[in-house]
């Protein structure tokens, strides 16, 4: 039997207010030969040009890159959602983008993101839901656990804004609620 | 094993192709599933097996469901540095030919249409363009031909147009009445709209341009690559190819068969 979380093929998360922090220190934790693929939806304002990719590029040590459509999903490579645009996982494991309408006023939507992962990996995905001002994610991880997936809460108590990980909390009982240290822990011992 | 919902989808997918001959099956898959979910529950139906039953045996279902299927978000001159673009790097170049064919592949409710033509008229070029508007949705195509916008969106329209290095007063172009703007009818004396599906219909003339902007994300791979094919066969040598913000040719089969000529602006150009 396999230990807990050894096949994880990907990781998603989601954040908005005070979510770039949040990226930068929990994935900095992370080391260059972290081998998973990471898809990341922050809420950001609609502008064409996001720096977010950059921003993160810059600091971490894993290779960050803007989500291309089609693209397919490479092992180790951190992805951002383009602003304006939803972020979907296809079967084929490529990525895809969409204008579909927004989801509680949010595109990208952490939800969409969440969903369509969950449908493709199962219960070889872990999603992580992020500070945040709004209850995006929510739905899309109580998805993420029902199709068998592991799921991680950041505890409010540390969240720069607790709305997010509270909404989480509400609609289901999350594998872990952890600060970022311990994510940061657990996403280095899946390796 | 498949889910049953996966399974489901496919059935329909097929029921309508077969049935309808429209052609969704190498669509994304994640969007479309959302779409057909989304569905269920606007037509109040409790499995996809269920939607399908009445979509195969009723016409206005079917055409209520393509409203759904297909994705209309548009607005004029969205991403203005884009049109821009096209004004000083394109026109100029568009300006050598005497006699122009555009085709712009998905127009929708018509918003790029409009946006071009206005484009097209401030540079001169209006009167000796035809412009081919081709779309899979009958009611999105007619509204197109109507020219007729929600007055409440017209105010961002005015802005795109601005910042897109428009010359005059957008106002010139449309009539306000009620909540409605309705634009100037001879903007589209040069305009053929018509039915033309990039998954299933061929290519049927030769232009100098081609836009289609946000269609092709609804695309897989196979199926981007099918309009590619189509939009390299009708263009004219060193013919232009502009797709939507984030849309690429990177990907593509065709990516070595054209160039960038504004890659950030997603402007190509055939070799």
């Amino acid at each position: 039997m396999d230990r807990p979380g050894s096949g994880i093929e990907a990781i998603a998360v989601g954040a908005s207010a005070g979510g770039v922090e949040a990226l930068l220190r929990l994935f900095g934790q992370l080391r260059k030969s972290f081998r998973l693929p990471v898809l990341v939806v922050l809420h950001l304002p609609n502008e064409r040009y996001s720096q977010l990719a950059q921003v993160l590029g810059h600091r971490l040590a894993i290779p960050v890159e803007e989500a291309r459509d089609k693209q397919d999903i490479q092992a180790g490579t951190l992805y951002v959602a383009a602003p304006g645009y939803h972020l979907s996982v296809e079967a084929d494991r490529s990525l895809s983008l969409s204008l579909e309408e927004p989801v509680h006023h949010s595109r990208p939507s952490i939800n969409v993101l969440f969903e369509s992962a969950a449908d493709v990996y199962g219960s070889n995905l872990l999603a992580i839901v992020l500070t945040g001002a709004n209850d995006d994610g929510a739905k899309g991880l109580a998805r993420v656990k029902e199709l068998g997936g592991i799921t991680v809460v950041q505890d409010p108590a540390e969240a720069q804004v607790s709305t997010m990980p509270e909404a989480a909390l509400a609609l289901h009982e999350p594998d872990h609620i952890l600060n970022l240290q311990g994510i940061g822990q657990l996403l280095a011992g899946l390796e | 094993m498949e889910r049953d919902t996966d399974i489901e989808l496919r059935l329909l997918i097929e029921a309508i192709y077969l049935k309808y001959s429209y052609d969704f099956r190498d669509y994304s898959g994640a969007s479309i599933k959302r779409r057909v979910h989304h569905a269920l529950s606007q037509f109040e139906c409790r499995t996809i097996s269920a939607l399908q039953e009445r979509v195969l045996h009723d016409p206005g279902m079917f055409m209520q469901l393509l409203q759904l299927l297909t994705i209309p978000v548009s607005e004029m001159f969205r991403d203005p540095s884009h049109f821009l673009a096209i004004r000083q790097e394109v026109v100029p170049l568009l300006k050598t030919y005497p006699s122009l064919k555009i085709w712009i592949a998905g127009c929708s409710t018509g918003e790029e249409v409009y946006s071009m033509a206005i484009l097209l008229r401030e540079e001169g070029l209006l009167d000796r363009t035809l412009i081919y508007a081709t779309d899979i949705n009958p009611r999105s195509l007619e509204k197109a031909k109507q020219g007729i916008f929600a007055l409440e969106n017209v105010r961002a329209y005015t802005q795109n147009y601005q910042q897109a290095g428009g010359r005059r007063s957008f106002a010139d172009y449309y009539t306000a009445a009620y909540d409605y703007a309705k634009f100037d009818k001879t903007l589209r004396e040069n305009v053929t709209f018509a039915d033309h599906s990039l998954a299933t219909d061929s290519v049927f003339s030769e232009t100098q341009l081609i836009s289609c902007r946000n269609v092709l994300i609804y695309f897989n791979k196979k199926l981007q690559d099918r309009a590619f094919g189509l939009f390299h066969e009708s263009l004219c040598h060193r013919g232009f190819l502009v797709l939507g913000s984030k849309e690429t040719l990177d990907f593509s089969t065709f990516g070595k068969q054209f160039e960038p000529l504004v890659k950030q602006e997603r402007i190509y150009r055939k070799l």
